[in-house]
């Protein structure tokens, strides 16, 4: 039984909790709401009255299970050791089954899990922005309208072409190292193929030959975080079979939550799905953010060289705590000649965004938000770092309302772009 | 229906945002940390911004006959917050703000709200500290840990909250305000009731401002490990470094059952052919740091123990981190975890780890026991699992026993933890029927309708 099979699954993880209160200390919205139900304790005890039958599945408790950024800082604090994102999917897995999803993120989930009909939508979508959205300045818009996207939003453009439209499917280098897959997640595919030629680059710069599969499309974590885990398992489903079919070293992201899916959903949604489980778990074991692939090449800094540049770091949450992946990204970041990294207070509080978390709620979002920006302000860098496109759109998002002068890349960006410099 | 009218009424003086009503938030307020507890939704929880709003959510209170139970951050131990008669949960989690440190006379005036490290991060850049450090410093508040008294890790050498409190603003029953204490080192007017509310479990007032002391925070530290194969050298340890007038700062114990589970969960790199483990940080001036800590060495060379000094402060974090791992490790090993709270005279330390160690033997239960040992204070932890119920029944019996035990050997039903609704059964052992016949008079005197927070501590009937 996995946790997309309901709330059971997850009794002995709910039983662990001993209210011990010391996810408080971490969660950053209890710390914006400083009310029970928003901290992972809250959250338990009424994933615990569902099981029991106390609460019905109503859209109060769906609110109150909306009210997470998954960004597992409780996770990683919590005594018992209490798995609660767990909890928490199940818990919106089961409401969602019960409930169905609402209108807006059914369409969009609908439009999400049909990779051709999504691509072509986007595509339209990118001739006609313009219409909706306005130019902040290069780079930035706003909405016009409410579209379903929060008007006070500042969003990248959608990309003219998409990444994986400019370039071939197969890059060979001569007498290469290792031989990747490259699995580029839709912000990067649409709205930053900047990140994506980065990522190429720097690979190929380091003798990688590196596959960017034609066929594939969202990884799902959306949908999933969402609770609508049967259209999450279809599209988990095509991964795996598009994936283990390609033969790579290693199979690459850029995104921790796209990384997390493959790695820790992927297995769990297909556990039970036969012909699936094994492969799903093989194409997990090849999972590696950009990153920890760089660093087990090794990555070779002689390559690179940067301006005098001061850069602080954000560490993505699924990234991070979700994939383990702390050290590698400072420690590329820091063998750049040139750069001086001066880390933020608390690099790996959540920056707010949580996927569509930052446009249900986006007051809440941004006053988490307000917290890393001063946090930045205070390190005195003059580019933020990271390693998800989300957190760079949010970052982004916050840096242009405060009319501060900082800059926000992916770390392959850094790479990339210091790699000219030479 | 009075309920209904009475969060009309609540509505109208707080604004909407600081009543909720919903029944899915109020699931989330029918618990505390305490384990094997019963739960009990409240009515309503009122979020008060200011001292006006706490007085009128007590009138409210009043009018429409409704308890209040006052609730920080939720962490305590004893039952205290939950709302075992339904009515109004008071959270205090809004009126949460630093109003004063004032570095020349030591002192800091703060609302209720305030979680203890926050506090603590705010005097450190004057060179200050608040020392009473619960185990849930980074999330208990200022006003939950006064009204608990709670202490810490420190205690031994500075004492529990009740030390540290010397002027309280609190709201009666009746609505009225008073203000007791100050900022003056002597204040000898009247009775003392400032020390009356701090650890009164929010049974006979709503603490609504607190001022506290703050002492210079020491100048060095010395951090040591020290290992034992029998516990009763463990125990014996502990009386002689007392009784070298030596007062580490903290002089913590893990028993074997924690120290094993520490090293399964959390590999510290303890060593685990111990019976037990002592921590020791003695602090203060760099000179007696030195001496204190030479002393330290010597009685646990007599007591046939090791000892590992921590070089630099990475290797002190690490023995911190061990500690710290104590409660975390013991949680992950079975799903319910019964932490108690039993203390006894220092010199009697030994005698009391024994008896646990004996308790758990004939009852058959996983206990792990490591605490305050410098302070008398152990916790004794039990691990359980609350779905079988025949294990529980032994868990209450040996609980019983335990307690039975400390105050045999003239100790305390407790340290630091209160006694809220878990061990109020047990008042009467301690202080005897005409003892707690005096709580109850006091209750009476300040809260005759007993609206702030029945049945807690004393029932009145
Ligand atoms: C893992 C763990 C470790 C712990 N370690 C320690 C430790 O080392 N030492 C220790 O002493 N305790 C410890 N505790 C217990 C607990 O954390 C402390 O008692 C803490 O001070 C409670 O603070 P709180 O804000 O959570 O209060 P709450 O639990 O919310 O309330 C505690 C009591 O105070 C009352 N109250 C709260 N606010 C007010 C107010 N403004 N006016 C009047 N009454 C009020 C409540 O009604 C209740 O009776 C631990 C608890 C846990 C879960
Ligand atoms: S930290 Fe873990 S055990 Fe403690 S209340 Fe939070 S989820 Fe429960
Ligand atoms: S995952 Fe993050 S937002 Fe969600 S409960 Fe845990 S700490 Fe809070």
């Amino acid at each position: 039984m996995s946790i997309f099979d309901g709330l059971a699954a997850v009794e002995e993880e709910i039983l662990k909790c001993m209210k011990c209160g010391n996810c408080q200390a971490v969660c950053p919205l209890y710390q914006e709401s400083r009310r029970e139900p928003a901290v992972a304790r809250g959250k338990i005890r009424l994933a615990a009255a569902i099981l029991e039958g106390k609460l019905e599945p109503t859209d109060g408790l769906a609110e109150r299970f909306d009210l997470c950024l998954t960004c597992l800082a409780c996770v990683a604090s919590c005594p018992s050791g209490v798995k609660v994102d767990r909890i928490i999917l199940a818990a919106r897995t089961a409401l969602t089954q019960k409930k169905g999803l609402p209108f807006i993120k059914k369409a969009v989930f609908t439009g999400l899990s049909r990779p051709r009909l999504f691509d072509l939508g986007v595509k339209t979508a990118a001739r006609l922005q313009g219409l909706l959205f306005k130019n902040i300045e290069p780079g930035k818009m706003q909405p016009r309208f409410p579209i379903g996207l929060e008007l006070r939003r500042i969003v990248p453009p959608l990309a003219p072409v998409p990444f994986r439209d400019q370039v071939a499917e197969k890059h060979a280098v001569e007498r290469p190292v290792a031989t990747v897959a490259f699995f580029t997640g839709c912000m990067t595919n649409y709205l930053y193929p900047e990140i994506g030629l980065a990522a190429l680059r720097v690979l190929k710069a380091h003798g990688v030959d590196v596959i960017i599969p034609r066929l594939q499309h969202c990884c799902g974590a959306p949908i999933l975080y969402s609770g609508a885990a049967d259209m999450a398992l279809k599209m988990a489903r095509s991964h795996v079979d598009l994936f283990s079919s390609i033969q790579a070293d290693a199979i690459i992201t850029v995104c921790g939550t796209c990384g997390k899916a493959f790695k820790h959903l992927y297995p769990e949604l297909l556990e039970d799905v036969p012909g699936y489980s094994e492969r799903a778990r093989e194409v997990a074991a090849k999972i590696l953010d950009i990153t920890q692939f760089l660093h087990k090449l090794p990555f070779n800094p002689e390559l690179f060289r940067a301006p005098e540049l001061a850069v602080t770091y954000h560490q993505p949450c699924h990234l991070g705590r979700g994939l383990g992946v702390v050290q590698e990204p400072l420690s590329i970041i820091r063998s750049i000649p040139g750069v001086n990294y001066l880390p933020l207070m608390e690099p790996a509080r959540c920056c707010g965004n949580a996927g569509s978390f930052s446009l249900t709620h986006y007051d809440l979002s941004y006053q988490i938000l307000t917290r890393k920006l001063k946090d930045i302000e205070d390190t005195g860098a003059q580019l933020v770092v990271t390693g998800c496109p989300a957190c760079r759109m949010h970052l982004t998002d916050g840096l242009v309302k405060k009319q501060m002068p900082q800059k926000v890349v992916h770390t392959v960006e850094l790479l990339a772009s210091s790699l000219e410099e030479k | 229906m009075s309920v209904a009218q009475a969060i009309e009424a609540l509505r109208r003086e707080l604004g909407k945002e600081n009543v909720i009503t919903a029944t899915e938030d109020l699931f989330c307020y029918s618990y505390d940390a305490t384990a094997d507890l019963p739960e009990q939704k409240p009515d309503v929880v009122v979020t008060p911004e200011n001292v006006d709003q706490v007085v009128k959510v007590v009138k409210i209170a009043r009018q429409y006959r409704l308890p209040i139970y006052p609730r920080g951050s939720g962490t305590n131990l004893s039952g205290g917050t939950v709302p075992i008669k339904g009515g109004i949960v008071l959270s205090t989690l809004k009126m949460n703000r630093i109003l004063e440190i004032d570095p020349s006379n030591l002192t800091a005036t703060v609302q209720p709200g305030v979680i203890i490290q926050d506090l603590n991060n705010a005097v450190a850049p004057y060179g200050l500290i608040y020392p009473p450090d619960p185990g849930t410093v980074a999330t208990a508040t200022m006003g939950g840990s006064v009204a608990e008294c709670s202490g810490g890790l420190r205690g031994l050498k500075y004492g529990v909250t009740r030390h540290y409190v010397m002027g309280l603003e609190v709201v009666l029953a009746d609505g009225e305000v008073i203000r007791y204490g100050g900022k003056t080192v002597k204040n000898v007017t009247g009775y003392d009731l400032v020390r009356l509310f701090t650890g009164s479990e929010g049974t006979l007032g709503i603490i609504t401002e607190i001022i506290v002391r703050l002492i210079p925070a020491p100048q060095a530290r010395e951090t040591m490990l020290a290992g034992f194969s029998r516990l009763a050298d463990a125990g014996n340890a502990v009386a002689d470094i007392i009784g070298q007038k030596v007062i580490p700062a903290t002089l913590e114990i893990m028993d074997r059952v924690t120290v094993e589970t520490v090293e399964n969960f959390a590999h510290v790199g303890l060593p685990t052919d111990v019976a037990a483990i002592l921590l020791i940080e003695v602090d203060g001036i760099p000179e007696v740091v030195k001496s204190e800590a030479a002393a330290v060495r010597q009685v646990i060379a007599k007591n046939s123990g090791w000892i590992k000094t921590a070089e630099n402060d990475e290797e002190r974090e690490k023995l911190w981190s061990a500690r710290r791992a104590a409660l975390p490790a013991l949680a992950q090993r079975k799903p319910t975890t019964i932490l108690e709270d039993a203390t006894v005279p220092r010199s009697k330390i030994t005698d009391m780890l024994l008896v646990v160690e004996d308790i758990g033997k004939r009852y058959n239960l996983v206990i792990g026991t490591f605490g305050h040992a410098g302070d008398g204070n152990l916790h004794p932890t039990i691990l359980a699992d609350a779905r079988n119920e025949e294990e529980m029944e032994r868990v209450r019996a040996a609980v019983e026993e335990i307690f039975r035990a400390a105050l045999s050997l003239g100790g305390t039903l407790s340290g630091e933890h209160g006694i809220g609704i878990a061990k109020k059964q047990f008042l009467p052992w301690e202080m005897g029927n005409s003892g707690v016949q005096v709580l109850k008079k006091i209750k009476q005197a300040l809260d005759p309708d007993n609206l702030l927070n029945p049945g807690k501590i004393v029932d009145l009937t």
